[in-house]
């Protein structure tokens, strides 16, 4: 059960506690995130919304090790991450989390199957270990028969779906998803959701999604909201982060 | 290995700029493997002398003779294996453009002290039959297509007229850069023929029993020819081809100032094409931080690429140095021994290498400190 005032027994996957983050700009000081507290169990599916600024994608990349907070703490799986040194953060992030981005991100000069064989060339399975795994992985997202295509030849929902499949291909622990959709039409947006919403319910999959769309949000089993750093529990309505 | 496949895609990510790059690169040690050939050659052989020799010439300068009779006095200094003897003979063939290099040598000793010299032995008892006779060097005989029994005329230009040879024999070298762009013909026919000049020789050529006595024989003969008329300058046959070679300037000073120059647009031009790869590649360079590609990865992955880059452009380069080398002299003459040895071919590529690595530093240091949050923010 995801909870958001500290009072988690410390026994789920994710342990947010006292969590803020500052910027500095110029002389000025931003207080992105101000005391979070937040515990995920294995299994859930939890939507972040709130307006432009409210620090979703800053709590994405701190959950994600992609930035480090200025107090507080982040244990995942029992690993508690804010005190890691860069390297160790590095190979951590390799076996635990999965990536998804609103721009999908896909390299242009890698095909369907070498963008998602790139997150497996840092473990030590073998080529054809690798190549078992990717096929799998692109038979999970339906996208198995454009395995050989490049990013330029497949349509935005099938870009999106090479990312995720490079988000599961080395079974990460939980999957970050900044914006899924944001950049989708309405039915490939509706497709997605379909696929993490499987991933979820038949994979037993993590994910935490940062969104502004309440549709999409609808398919997390918990929505939460973002406001002035501040993280409170809440409901989907239309105009939530609009 | 596991990156293999990522810095192939890379390379043939902009096929037109890899490819200018690698051409760049081409032609650079193109030049460098011509250059350092022009370098070997104009050395006049400095690189291949014999370390168990000396040269002994007239102290005053080396086209003023030495008496014929200090060759008895040097068998007899201690230390002293053999003695040889040669004078140059500046004969013309056809045309003064047709220079290649004639010595009148004493045909009982020069080819046991310059072993390097390969005359089969039937063709050096032509010579020692034939007054008349001489040998040329392969390359010489390919350019004037000459062949074993041709009549050679030469016109004298220090003891005039017509000076009419038989091609005994053709030489080769023991080793692919001894020069066989000479004649060699016997000493006694120039010391009959000649009108002045009679009874002198151009240079001595003396074997060392043990190479280690050089300096101590050198003194010795410098001393026993002291304050006479014809004192002499002994020297070791490489120190000798080195001092030849300066009279047509500072050559080596030359190469290097070239090779740097080009090297260092090089780097500046690799250099460039490396930082804008990098650039443009911002955000894939964050995305594979995300997934878990470490820092050494990263630096290496751009690393490679450079080196690669350059590696390939080195090869191509060089290889056709080397062919262009194996034409043999391009100056019909000029450049006896036009030859790319092969420690040449890997100083290249290995001067290739690291321009390519000290090109891709800079760019595979600043993709390896990219913050990921601040690339992904400037997708």
């Amino acid at each position: 059960m995801v909870r958001v005032d500290g009072t988690g027994n410390g026994t789920g996957l994710i342990r947010v506690r006292d969590l803020d983050k500052k910027y500095r700009r110029g002389s000025e000081e931003i207080h992105v995130l101000q005391g979070l507290n937040l515990d995920v169990e294995r299994g859930e599916f939890v939507a972040f919304m709130g307006p432009s600024g409210s620090g979703k994608t800053t709590l994405l990349n701190l959950l994600g090790g992609l930035d480090l907070p200025t107090s507080g703490s982040i244990t995942v799986a029992g690993d508690e991450i804010t005190h890691m040194s860069a390297a160790k953060l590095t190979a951590w992030r390799a076996r635990h989390v999965g990536f998804i981005f609103q721009m999908y991100n896909l390299i242009p000069v890698l095909t369907a199957f070498g963008n998602v064989e790139l997150p497996l060339l840092l473990t030590r399975l073998s080529k054809g270990e690798r190549r078992r795994h990717v096929e799998a992985t692109l038979g999970v997202v339906g996208l198995l028969d454009r395995m050989d295509h490049y990013p330029r030849q497949l349509s935005g929902g099938q870009e999106q779906r090479v990312a995720i499949a490079r988000a599961i291909v080395a079974d990460a622990t939980f999957l970050l998803a900044d914006e899924p959709t944001g950049d989708l039409d309405r039915k490939s947006a509706d497709e997605i959701m379909e696929l993490l919403g499987r991933l979820v319910h038949e994979h037993g999959k993590t994910i935490l999604m940062v969104t502004h769309d309440p549709r999409a949000a609808e398919r997390a089993g918990v929505v939460l909201h973002l406001d002035k750093g501040v993280l409170v529990e809440g409901s989907v309505s239309a105009g939530v982060g609009a | 290995m596991r990156f293999v496949g990522l810095v192939w895609a890379n390379l043939a990510r902009k096929k037109l700029r890899t490819t200018l790059t690698i051409g760049s690169f081409a032609v650079a040690l193109f030049l460098f493997g011509l250059l350092v050939t022009i370098r070997g050659a104009f050395s006049g052989g400095a690189d291949v002398a014999g370390v168990d020799r000396l040269t002994v010439i007239n102290k005053t300068s080396l086209i003023m003779p030495l008496p014929y009779s200090y060759r008895d006095r040097l068998l007899q200094a201690s230390g002293v294996a053999a003695v040889t003897f040669a004078t140059w003979f500046g004969g013309v063939y056809q045309d003064e453009r047709n220079f290649f290099p004639q010595f009148a040598v004493d045909r009982d000793t020069w080819f046991k002290v310059y072993s390097e010299y390969v005359v089969p032995k039937e063709q050096l008892a032509n010579l020692m039959r034939d007054r008349q006779g001489c040998l040329v060097g392969r390359s010489l005989a390919k350019r004037f297509g000459w062949k074993v029994g041709d009549r050679i005329p030469l016109r004298g230009t220090i003891w005039t007229g017509t000076w009419e040879f038989n091609l005994d024999g053709v030489y080769e070298g023991n080793r692919p850069d001894v020069d066989t762009g000479q004649m060699l013909f016997r000493y006694d026919y120039l010391e009959e023929q000649r009108r002045f000049g009679k009874g002198t020789v151009g240079w001595y050529v003396v074997k060392l029993t043990n190479p280690d006595d050089a300096v101590r024989v050198s003194e010795a003969i410098d001393g026993g020819f002291a304050n006479s008329p014809y004192e002499t300058l002994t020297q070791t046959e490489k120190a000798f081809a080195a001092s030849f070679a300066k009279q047509m300037g500072n050559i080596g000073l030359l190469v290097l100032t070239i090779g740097a120059v080009v090297f260092f647009t090089l780097l500046l031009v690799t250099g460039n094409t490396m930082a804008i790869a990098v650039r443009e590649r911002t955000a894939e360079f964050a995305v594979l931080k995300t997934v878990g590609f470490s820092n050494p990865d990263i630096l290496g992955l751009v690393l490679v690429e450079a080196v690669l880059i350059a590696g390939l452009g080195g090869v191509l380069g060089l290889a056709f140095a080397k062919l262009f080398t194996l034409g043999g002299d391009p100056t019909r003459g000029m450049l006896a021994s036009f030859y790319l040895p092969w420690s040449s071919v890997g100083l290249g590529f290995g001067l290739a290498l690291a321009v390519g690595a000290a090109a891709g530093a800079l760019p595979a240091v600043s993709a390896m400190r990219l913050e990921v949050v601040d690339a992904l923010r400037r997708v």
